[in-house]
């Protein structure tokens, strides 16, 4: 039997490299898969929580939690096309029109 | 979820419904060749039915959907704010969006839906409703700041306010997760109910999870050090849409704040420590970065952050008196702040105008009556009396005295000693300031006069019958869940 | 009746909105319309609401109406709120009367003027202001239109401030106004702190237990209320801006300088004369002030040329006189004073306004003369006024002053010295006034050809408000007619039920101080009437059967006159002692504290701010991955002090 905090580890871990995915790569695709690695390990520890303490409410919430990733997703590659056409670029850090 | 109270009552839900029945409307009206021209006509009405819904529901006390949407007279009062905030930004936005060229219908679906996941988020006790609302709020708002879309500025404004949204997005949830894991629900009444014995059984996830749900709010409404975005997407958003920005989500998040710090975590006392800390750090930065800024609408962005470090002096030092005086405060900053957006929007939509403090040269001259006005939002906004932003201050400070956070008080009112300067320069610049550019005037449209008129109105009822306006905050804590 | 309380003021108000947000893009008919018939509106309802009061029984004529609570904070409640009583019914009916009267003067009078809109905007801010004083049920509310007049007032009498003195004469005004607000509010303060309170009601109530009666607390107190009376109100030692503020409009001085306002510290006495009857000592320095000030402005009164500023001097005496009144705890007569100056003052200043008028501009009396066939209407009404100010029996002043006078003489708190002093007065007064009536309206022609030309009587406009008030000064005074002709008193009667205190504290130390009889009363009255007669025929010798003897005098007296002429150099002592120091104190402040040492923190301070602005700017990089790495040391410090902490 697995016990519950491994699963949370896993989460954890699985979290922190989404963010360092966000910190590091310069580019947006990445940058979105690493948004949507986050995601998915809440997901996975809501999941997680939800088998160990019997309640299936967490099994719905991923449901919508999904729902909510499709959703962002759609709308962040619609933007990476409008910034490809404006910029012909993807590295995020030539973005930096506005500053101080 | 709570299956024992087994209805759906649907009647909670009506001021939302609305929203969206006129949302969905514009979207299948985009078909037809004159939609741009309707849109705004569908949305406002849709935005009217929802207000006369509100009224019908204010005083009630019920919930739905299985126990997951509450119907309470802090929800509805949130309502009436953010359709009030809809309402005005979509008059302050249909001029500029037809003199820009992207007046497209999608837009007012799109403010209306966004409208919709606030009111959702005010109106529940159940952290993964809350999130919902919250997504529903801000996936809009990330198009919305990209709307423009041929231009460098929006497109940027949108990428970075999608990165950093989902950003924060993602330690929301992450935090929601620890909470459910250690108090097997997400409903906040149960969490409350039970909150000593789930605390001491598992502090670890309840803390990290809290500090994780704070940190995704405090992203919304701008607190330090969460508040990058918010210069860079104010500036680069369309105007009109900024303002919406600077108010509705913020609102938002204010009420999610209070919902679940004030009532659903209370009495945690790192907790008020790092309210603590945001409200200083967020109060001087917002204000100290803005002392440099030669744009209006980045230099009212840092003024948004400013405001919202001291709506946070209120949500540290808790309690009746400086709840209401913090939701005080929301509804006179959404008067002046429109109002100041609103004056900027109306000076944009002349041609090739960026929002420069060089472009206020020579308004008073040209202009006096809406120099006028700018000045009243401007001592507003830096709260000198008789307007509403005086007393705004003075409630949230007193009531900071009264509870014995003497240094947060005085620390906020440096602050606002401070930001006198930058807004008095925006007077300043108006009245006094020459330059060799002649002044190109603007065109007033019906529907900016009368977001004028309002805002005026607001900010000086507000500021003449301060005690009205209290008397109607507090009753919206009356029964707060 | 009492939820009608509101409007009384609500209406000058919206005139004031219309003309005032519409710059004058009105046309003038237009304008003066609204401005005449919003005041006029609370003139009426001003008397359906005194007569409502007259028709409930005394005992219960107080009525009060909370639109609002306007600011609480902690145990501080502040009303918007109104109470109409005998005191306050007379004041709105003087008030609006008046003011609706010179509304319509100043039709005619401003008819060329370019700020017509601007003009009557003021005007009816004014109307509103001095109605909020008059009818606010605490002494917050009450200092809000107290400020608003003096804001009015500073408007007005700047009104042509493309002319450097009458900019000069607004600053000056409003400068001394808030010396004596500054006295108010810190008596405002005293009476928070121990009461608890600023309702009128509230604090008349509870004064009697919270102040020790003759206490020093008290005296202090009442003694910075009375200084703030004596800014507005234009007694010694801050009456200077008073004579000055004739740079107005005629129909300003009338209004604002005569009838209403310079009497708003009379009435604030009055209304709180249940705080000064517990004070003697302050009651004392209130009558000397008043009494010294009627006397000493009356001998200024005496060599004036210019025909305004004779009529500010005897402004400032006849206010003088109403504060003996006070001082004397003779309230009730104070306030009719008031009434029937109110009537021929204005009245008074309307007429002088009408020679001015005629006249071209001209002031100075010294070039005018022989105007009594010229401008027929205007004679007959300025002679009634000035009859009545004079005190010739029958006429309304007559009753007024008499009463006053007889009460310093009589009244516990008054004695002989005072009561000489205000005799005297009477006789100055009379002489004063016959001179600027003789100068103007008698004798030989003095103007040039140009102006003599242009005479002409002036527009109905202004002549019928002027016969209206001339009625006014000659029958106002009836209804206080006194015990000693047979009567009631009626007016006295109508404010007992404010005075009521003050006369139970009266009686009380009237016990054993001998009663006044009638037959000193009849002597004295008669005294005073003789006196004012041989002043008057004085008058006539010197201005009108004998010219030279003026000359004669005046080089006689050289020295006495132009001390007179210069008005005792009061503003020049003035400027030496208070204004030249101040002004090199606040050299001192301005180059050494404030440039040196303040500039120079706060400078410092703002280019620390700029630096640490600079340095924090260079954070916001523009760059998404800067802003994720600061977002995530957010959340990290959070959560490592939340957990581990």
């Amino acid at each position: 039997m697995i016990s519950i905090s491994s699963y949370v580890i896993v989460a954890a871990v699985l979290f922190g490299i989404g963010t360092l995915g966000v910190l590091i790569s310069r580019n947006i695709i990445i940058l979105f898969m690493s948004l949507e690695l986050m995601l998915n390990a809440a997901s996975l520890a809501i999941i997680a929580f939800s088998r160990e303490l019997n309640v299936i409410d967490g099994h719905v919430f991923v449901f919508l939690i999904l729902a909510v990733a499709a959703a962002e997703a759609a709308v962040g590659l619609a933007m990476v096309i409008t910034l490809f056409r404006n910029k012909e670029t993807l590295n995020i850090d030539r973005f930096n029109l506005m500053k101080w | 979820m709570d299956l024992t109270s087994a209805s759906i009552n649907f009647s909670i839900i009506y001021p939302e419904i609305s929203l969206l029945i006129a949302a969905a409307l514009i979207l299948v009206s985009v078909f037809h060749k004159s939609a741009n021209r309707i849109a705004p006509y569908i949305a406002l009405i849709g935005i009217v039915v929802s207000i006369a819904m509100i009224f019908k529901q204010w005083g009630h006390q019920e919930s739905g959907f299985f126990g997951m949407i509450t119907c309470d007279s802090f929800g509805v009062t949130f309502k009436l704010i953010f359709d009030v905030t809809a309402l005005l930004s979509l008059l302050i936005a249909h001029r500029y969006m037809i003199s820009k060229g992207i007046n497209r219908p999608e837009f007012y679906a799109l403010l209306l839906i966004s409208t919709m996941g606030m009111m959702v988020m005010a109106n529940t006790t159940d952290l993964i409703v809350i999130f919902l609302g919250l997504e529903i709020m801000s996936v809009p708002l990330y198009v919305m700041a990209g709307f423009a879309k041929r231009s460098l500025w929006s497109s940027e404004a949108g990428i970075k306010y999608f990165i950093m949204g989902a950003f924060a997005s993602s330690f929301l949830l992450m935090g929601i997760a620890f909470i459910y894991g250690a108090s097997s629900t997400t409903d906040l009444r149960r969490i409350v109910a039970d909150f000593h014995f789930i605390m001491s059984n598992s502090p670890a996830y309840m803390l990290t999870g809290m500090a994780l749900i704070l940190v995704g709010f405090g992203f919304k409404i701008g607190a330090v050090p969460f508040h990058s975005w918010v210069p860079d997407v104010y500036e680069g958003a369309p105007t009109p849409v900024t303002a919406f920005f600077s108010v509705g989500p913020k609102a938002a998040g204010i009420a999610a704040l209070l919902r679940i710090f004030i009532f659903g975590f209370a009495n945690v006392m790192m907790l008020s420590t790092v309210f603590w800390v945001l409200a200083v750090l967020t109060m001087s930065v917002g204000n100290i970065l803005a002392l440099k800024q030669n744009n209006i609408k980045r230099l009212l962005a840092y003024s948004s952050i400013a405001h919202a470090g001291y709506i946070l002096v209120a949500l540290t030092v808790g309690g009746n008196d400086a709840i209401s005086a913090a939701i005080f405060y929301l509804v006179a900053y959404i008067m002046f702040n429109l109002g100041a957006f609103a004056v900027v929007t109306l000076m944009e939509t002349r041609s090739g105008c960026k929002s420069d403090f060089s472009e206020l040269v020579g308004l008073a001259k040209v202009h006096p009556y809406l120099a006028a006005v700018l000045t009243l939002f401007m001592f507003a906004l830096a709260g000198f009396p008789p307007t509403a932003g005086f007393f705004g201050k003075f409630y949230i400070f007193s009531a900071a005295i009264k509870s014995g956070y003497i240094w947060l008080a005085v620390i906020g009112m440096l602050n606002s000693f401070l930001s006198v300067y930058y807004y008095l320069r925006v007077v300043k610049t108006s009245y006094f300031d020459s330059s060799d550019k002649s002044f190109i005037p603007v065109k007033y449209s019906l529907s900016i006069i009368i977001v004028l008129v309002i805002t005026v109105i607001g900010t000086l009822g507000i500021g003449l019958f301060p005690q009205q306006f209290l008397n109607w905050s507090q009753s919206a804590l009356f029964a707060f869940l | 009746m009492s939820e009608y309380l509101f409007l009384v003021p609500l209406f000058p108000l919206i005139g004031f909105l219309i003309n005032g947000l519409l710059l004058g893009r009105l046309p003038r008919s237009m304008i003066a319309f609204i401005a005449c018939v919003s005041v006029g509106l609370s003139f009426i309802l001003s008397l359906f609401l005194f007569f409502g009061l007259k028709a409930m029984p005394p005992e219960i004529r107080i009525v009060e109406q909370v639109l609002f609570n306007w600011i609480i904070a902690g145990s501080f409640h502040a009303n918007i709120g109104f109470m109409l009583d005998p005191l306050s019914a007379v004041m709105i009916m003087v008030v609006s009367g008046v003011g609706f009267l010179i509304h319509i003067y100043s039709i005619g009078y401003m008819r060329g003027d370019t700020g017509y809109g601007r003009y009557f905007a003021y005007l009816n801010l004014f109307m509103f202001s001095m109605l909020i004083l008059v009818l606010a049920d605490n002494f917050l509310f009450m200092f809000v239109g107290w400020e608003g007049v003096g804001l009015c007032s500073y408007l007005l009498i700047g009104f042509w401030f493309e002319k450097k003195s009458a900019s000069d004469a607004g600053k000056k005004a409003f400068i001394t106004n808030r010396v004596g607000d500054f006295g108010f509010l810190l008596g405002m303060f005293i009476i928070f702190w121990q009461v608890g309170s600023l309702n009128f009601t509230e604090v008349m109530a509870s004064a009697p237990q919270v102040f020790v009666s003759g206490g020093v607390l008290i005296t202090v107190t009442c003694l910075l209320l009375f200084f703030g009376a004596t800014g507005k109100s234009a007694q010694i030692p801050l009456y200077v801006w008073l004579p000055d503020a004739m740079e107005g409009p005629t129909p300003v001085s009338a209004l604002i300088h005569a009838a209403t306002m310079v009497t708003a510290g009379v009435y604030m006495i009055v209304r709180t004369n249940v705080l000064f009857i517990m004070a003697p000592d302050a009651l004392m320095v209130v009558a000397i002030i008043g009494v010294v000030t009627a006397f000493y402005a009356a001998t200024i009164g005496l060599a004036q040329n210019d025909i305004k500023r004779v009529l500010a001097y005897s402004t400032i005496s006849q206010l003088g006189y109403m504060f003996l009144a006070c001082g004397v705890a003779a309230f009730s007569a104070g306030i009719f004073h008031l009434m029937t100056h109110a009537f021929f003052k204005a009245l008074l200043f309307m007429c002088a306004g009408s020679v001015i008028h005629a006249m071209s501009g001209q002031q100075d009396m010294r070039y005018m003369g022989g105007l009594k066939k010229y401008l027929p209407i205007t004679f007959l009404s300025m002679l009634m006024a000035t009859f009545a100010i004079s005190g010739i029996p029958g006429f309304s002043g007559f009753f007024s002053k008499d009463e006053i006078l007889w009460k310093s003489f009589s009244s516990p708190f008054g004695n002989y010295i005072l009561w000489a002093v205000g005799f005297i007065t009477a006789g100055l007064t009379a002489f004063y006034m016959f001179r600027l009536i003789y100068l103007t309206f008698y004798g030989k022609e003095r103007m040039d050809e140009k102006t003599k030309a242009h005479i002409h009587e002036s527009p109905k406009s202004m002549t019928v408000p002027l016969i209206i008030l001339a009625i006014l000064s000659v029958i106002g005074g009836w209804v206080g007619l006194p015990h000693l002709f047979g009567f009631t008193n009626n007016f006295e009667h109508w404010l007992e039920p404010v005075m009521r205190k003050t006369n139970q504290i009266i009686a009380a130390r009237r016990i054993n101080e001998a009663v006044g009889e009638t037959g000193i009363e009849w002597g004295l009255m008669i005294a005073t009437v003789a006196l004012v007669l041989i002043s008057i025929y004085f008058a006539y010798l010197i201005y009108n059967k004998r010219t030279e003897l003026a000359t004669s005098l005046r080089e006689k007296f050289s020295s006495v006159h132009k001390l007179l002429l210069n008005k005792y150099y009061i503003d020049e002592f003035y400027g030496a002692i208070v204004i030249r120091p101040l002004i090199y104190f606040s050299l001192f402040l301005w180059k050494v504290i404030d440039v040196a040492v303040i500039d120079g923190f706060i400078n410092g301070m703002a280019s620390s701010y700029d630096d640490v602005s600079g340095t924090l700017r260079t954070m916001q990089t523009g760059r998404v991955r800067t802003y994720a790495t600061i977002f995530l040391a957010g959340v990290v410090i959070i959560i490592a002090y939340m957990v581990f902490y």
